[in-house]
């Protein structure tokens, strides 16, 4: 074996790819040649570089949770989809929750407020439209044709708002159920994130507050006789952000 | 009817597959990121790579079978990344591969200095930040995965034969940086 082919299967020698004979070979070669050993060396002390020199980027631990606490909720809503014994197997168990919670609540004062429990429903209707490909009802980055797909399905007219320009598209809109009655659901965009946003009127008041629940960012508030909800995995400080524009586009 | 139940596969696997999915996927997660944090060479947009990722990993996990997860998932990572590199950073996929770096190799100069370069990590992350998007990846798979030339080519979608000869340039293009660097300081 001359330079020239020694050269060509140096990479697959120092990664342990070659076959027993031409390994044989090479090591042969290097006996002879202090140049191709040079570089086999160099080679191999790139390799305990790379591997020693704390390159490798492990995942955040957000990050971690935001991935595995996608799938809790998800969990349930598929096992519920299964076959016909599950199903009834899951409504004896809600059977079952429900008289542990009422015995539960009868002996022991509430600790989740409506909040806690908002939140919740909030988070999972997010995680669920994620998760089932049922991200939107109607698909259109278009508010003259999400708001009107509403009429007849709502008790009320939800606003949309354009963000397109200020890089929040509008993917569409999903009836949804939230707090006991049919919400509007709107979906916006941010890079590969998705925001979700849900409304409904009420007569509270509410100043804006950012949340946080299982890794999702949450902020809340109230307009116009209607309570929103924005969730997304997007970061908090962006959330704000297309709070912000959502606030100044709506009517006020 | 309970005779063609009975007759049916075994469906109790489908029922956990969320538990599944989570025993398949978690333990690769920080290959994940690390694949896509050197692809996207950004914290927040390697972030959102593998949420992304997981995502089309959990919607296509009904084909999976539970071989080689690892190699599987940083497929879909890859895709995800390169998918995402061609819209918004499509400078980084364009390079030139026909330069012959094994003759450029043998000009390095004092490849003794060149060893003591290699401890310096920062130049060492530097260098391999700069390096094509093609070439960064089959380093990564291999030093920081240690992934087999059959895995690599699994997971970039290159020719077995090709994975040798990519890995070759992409050490020597590493190394004439690290010495081009070591040039300028002096």
């Amino acid at each position: 074996m001359n330079c020239q082919e020694v050269r060509i299967l140096i990479d697959g020698y120092v990664d342990g790819e070659l076959d027993p004979i031409r390994n044989q070979e090479v090591e042969q070669h290097f006996r002879t040649c202090p140049v191709c050993l040079t570089v086999y060396n160099s080679h191999r002390a790139l390799r305990t570089a790379l591997r020693t020199g704390s390159l490798y980027r492990t995942a955040p631990p957000a990050l971690r949770n935001r991935v595995q606490s996608s799938f809790k909720p998800a969990s349930t809503w598929k096992s519920l989809m299964g076959s016909p014994q599950w199903r009834w197997a899951a409504a004896a168990a809600s059977l079952a929750l429900v008289s542990v919670l009422t015995w539960r609540v009868a002996l022991l004062p509430p600790t989740q407020t409506a909040d806690d429990r908002l939140i919740q429903e909030v988070t999972a209707s997010h995680v669920r439209s994620l998760m089932v490909s049922h991200l939107v009802d109607i698909q259109s980055s278009d508010r003259h044709m999400v708001k009107p797909w509403f009429t007849g399905k709502l008790d009320f007219a939800p606003s949309v708002a354009d963000l397109i320009e200020q890089g929040f598209p509008l993917v569409g809109g999903r009836l949804d159920y939230v707090n006991g009655r049919a919400v509007a659901g709107l979906v916006y965009k941010r890079r590969e994130h998705v925001i979700n946003v849900f409304l409904w009127p009420s007569a509270a008041a509410v100043e804006t507050r950012p949340l946080a629940h299982q890794g999702y960012h949450l902020v809340c508030w109230t307009q116009s006789g209607m309570t929103y909800w924005a969730i997304s995995d997007l970061n908090s400080r962006e959330l704000q952000e297309f709070v912000q524009l959502l606030q100044n586009q709506t009517p006020r | 009817m309970g005779l063609i139940r009975n007759l049916q596969p075994e469906r109790s696997s489908e029922q956990d597959e969320p538990s599944r999915f989570e025993e398949a996927i978690l333990p690769h997660l920080d290959a994940a990121y690390n694949l896509a944090r050197w692809l996207t060479r950004n914290d927040q947009d390697a972030e959102d790579m593998v949420q992304e990722a997981c995502l089309r990993a959990f919607k296509s996990f009904d084909g999976f079978y539970g071989v080689k997860a690892k190699a599987w998932l940083l497929t879909i990572v890859r895709n995800t990344c390169y998918t995402w590199l061609g819209k918004n950073r499509v400078h980084d996929l364009s390079t030139s591969l026909d330069e012959d770096v094994h003759q450029a190799e043998s000009h390095v100069p004092d490849p003794q200095a060149l060893l003591l370069r290699f401890e310096d990590n920062q130049a060492l992350r530097q260098a391999l930040e700069e390096l094509p998007a093609e070439f960064r990846e089959v380093l990564i798979l291999r030093e920081l995965e240690g992934l087999s030339y059959k895995e690599i080519a699994d997971v970039t979608g290159i020719p077995q034969g090709t994975v040798m000869s990519r890995l070759a340039r992409a050490r020597g293009r590493l190394k004439l940086s690290l010495a081009d660097r070591m040039k300028k300081e002096r």
